[in-house]
């Protein structure tokens, strides 16, 4: 069976229901909980990643999605909780710990260093063995790992479309072109686990189509792939499965297919007109379903019934703040 | 870098006979015709940040007074260069850029605030350090006495926004951070507006209500230039588009046009959205 039915087979009897078990999970959340003043960007019960599957992590602005990637990967101290990665604790490491371990992410704000080529971001990104392990540099002389990363940039970028862009610095990459540098660098590491933080947004399409075919090789050769979207078209083609966050908690986990007949999925993330082409007429007037949004969004804003905006389901009450974030 | 439209890397362009309508358009004689009376227009644009680097290669754009223009293209094709070109943050090295039939080519971003011009850029759109409301208050730095009327306009598009005034802005999620920028923006109540990816980040029902928001200031009387990744949907809501690849045009058309164009659709579009869609 190819890896992709054969992870999909044993998906299939998991109940499409927040904090459901997994046959093989790689990752194991419980009761993990982060707030921001009055705020409880995080609150999560029970969560399992099946080990060798894309799960699409999805939800309104402000749900937490990012909040939990920080915590998971030791960038963010969470108030309470504890996770496992392969059976073993993983709470509590630092960040360079947890990305030794396997588990690797990437970050919605990017986060190259704009004073370094492209190519010395790269590397940056690669496993230094020579340097940290007393057999490895018995095996791998400096020289010959230093060719071998190299290598690996190269063929990375070119996939990537960054090749030209090898020796520029990253400070002047396009928007777009800093969100691939990001995942490639990534995928530097060899993660066992890749958590994506938007990898998508700000990427034409014509490329994310050929790049969501790579991540879907990478995990038939057996990574595990947590990857946060706001693009249905995306979510629907990469998933294996999707687990729903909204106001820190998972409200929904399900296969891809089951997410549009989700009623708390469509009310507080989707909305009733996402997979609608947006139509107007030739005086830029709305008309059929887009007349509908329209009339929707102009009662909340009237204040008609204000707790159906995602916004104010999605945020808390005004807050002092508690500086900037990581 | 470029999905590679040949004919377009030099001057030697495809016989009339085989191109299409939208890369007819496209070029610069075309272009000289569509664009008489245009609101803003750019004309042989040749831009870039290092010296003897071109960007912008000879670029032509235009709206017209009510338009909603958007602009596509693949990543690093110039679309953030193309704003920044027209808004005064990039010397022009070539070509000229006109307001209202004035010629606005060497003019500061500053001054063409001034004259209506509103710019949302697409990246370190926010100050960090200020909070909401403080971040409003810069929009509108010009004419303070309008903070209260404008404020209540702009948070009535963007609940959040008022909901969460104190709240400094650093801390703020992606999506979140997009709607302080759009709003500092609009709090101008500028006659243009120059929007770089206003939808990234954004969750569905958002980025609709985004589009369907752009559509109602643009009724008010706003005329908007749009750079969109999300290509389909900012077609859908667009007057005319183009799409930029290497720092020139590729092709040009009103926006259904382009989302019916099988090359557009095949070197821009990509297959993944649409088949579900219901056009
Ligand atoms: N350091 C912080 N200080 C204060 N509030 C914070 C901080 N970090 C996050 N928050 C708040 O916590 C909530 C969750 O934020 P998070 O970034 O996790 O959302 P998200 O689901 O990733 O949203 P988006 O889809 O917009 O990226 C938001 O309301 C955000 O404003
Ligand atoms: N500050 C800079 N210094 C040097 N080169 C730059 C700078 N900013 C952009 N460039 C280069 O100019 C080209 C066009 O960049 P631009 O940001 O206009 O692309 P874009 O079309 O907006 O792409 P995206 O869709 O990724 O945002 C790219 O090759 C980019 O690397
Ligand atoms: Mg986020
Ligand atoms: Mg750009």
């Amino acid at each position: 069976m190819p890896a992709d039915e054969a992870v999909r087979a044993a998906l299939a009897g998991v109940a499409p229901e927040p904090g459901a078990a997994k046959p093989d999970p790689i990752l194991v959340v419980d009761d993990v909980t982060r707030a921001f003043g009055g705020l409880k960007a995080v609150d999560v019960a029970h969560l399992e990643i099946q080990r060798g599957a894309i799960t699409g992590l999805i939800g309104p602005n402000g749900a937490g999605k990012t909040t939990l990637f920080n915590l998971l990967t030791g960038f963010d101290r969470p108030g309470s909780g504890r996770w496992r990665f392969d059976g073993r604790p993983l709470h509590g490491l630092a960040p360079h710990r947890v990305a030794r371990r396997g588990v690797v992410r990437t970050f919605q704000l990017t986060k190259a260093l704009a004073k370094l080529s492209v190519l010395d971001n790269m590397r940056l990104g690669a496993p230094k063995q020579t340097g940290e392990s007393f057999f490895g540099a018995l095996l791998t002389p400096w020289g010959r790992q230093e060719k071998a990363n190299t290598e690996k940039a190269h063929e990375l970028l070119v996939r990537f479309q960054l090749d030209a862009k090898a020796d520029d610095l990253a400070g002047s990459l396009s928007g777009g072109q800093r969100k691939l540098l990001e995942m490639a660098r990534a995928l530097m590491m060899d993660p066992t686990v890749i958590m994506l933080d938007e990898p998508m947004a700000g990427v034409n399409p014509a490329l994310t189509e050929s790049l969501l075919r790579h991540v879907k090789s990478l995990r038939d050769d057996g990574m595990t792939v947590v990857f946060v979207e706001h693009d249905m078209d995306v979510i629907r083609d990469i998933s294996d499965w999707v687990v729903v966050m909204a106001q820190g908690t998972v409200i929904a986990e399900g296969p891809p297919e089951a997410l549009s007949s989700n009623k708390d999925v469509v009310d507080a993330y989707l909305g009733a007109h996402h997979d609608r082409a947006l139509e107007f007429d030739a005086e830029g007037n709305p008309i059929g379903e887009t007349a509908e949004l329209v009339t929707e969004m102009e009662s909340v804003e009237l204040g008609v019934d204000p707790s159906q905006t995602p916004t104010a389901q999605s945020v808390g009450l005004d807050r002092p703040d508690r500086g900037e974030r990581t | 870098m470029s999905t590679g439209v040949e004919g377009n890397t030099g001057n030697a362009e495809p016989p009339a006979g085989q191109a299409s309508p939208a890369e007819l358009a496209a070029r610069p004689a075309r272009h000289r015709e569509l664009a008489e009376g245009a609101l803003l227009r750019g004309d042989g644009l040749v831009a870039g940040y290092v010296p003897g680097v071109d960007i912008l290669t000879g670029c032509n754009f235009f709206l017209r007074e009510g338009e909603i223009v958007g602009i596509i293209g693949p990543n690093g094709a110039g679309k953030s260069t193309l704003l920044k070109a027209m808004f005064g943050l990039l010397p022009v090295r070539g070509g000229t850029v006109a307001l209202r039939d004035s010629d606005i080519t060497a003019a500061k971003a500053h001054v063409l605030v001034t004259k209506g011009v509103g710019y949302v850029p697409q990246r370190n759109n926010v100050f960090p350090s200020l909070s909401i409301e403080e971040n409003m208050q810069m929009g509108v730095y010009l004419r303070p006495k309008t903070f209260a009327t404008r404020f209540e306009v702009v948070c009535s598009l963007f609940p959040l926004l008022g909901q969460r005034r104190k709240t400094k802005t650093g801390s703020l999620s992606g999506g979140e951070r997009q709607m302080v920028a759009m709003g500092r923006a609009l709090m101008m109540e500028p006659s243009v507006l120059l929007l770089d990816e206003p939808s990234a980040g954004l969750s569905p029902m958002l980025q609709d209500e985004v589009f369907v928001r752009i559509k109602k200031i643009n009724a008010a009387g706003v005329s908007v230039i749009m750079v969109e990744q999300n290509a389909r949907r900012c077609l859908q809501v667009c007057d005319r588009g183009y799409v930029l690849d290497q720092g020139r045009n590729a092709y040009t058309d009103t926006g259904s046009a382009l989302l019916s164009d099988p090359k557009v659709v095949d070197l821009y579009l990509g297959t993944l959205a649409g088949s579900g869609e219901t056009h």
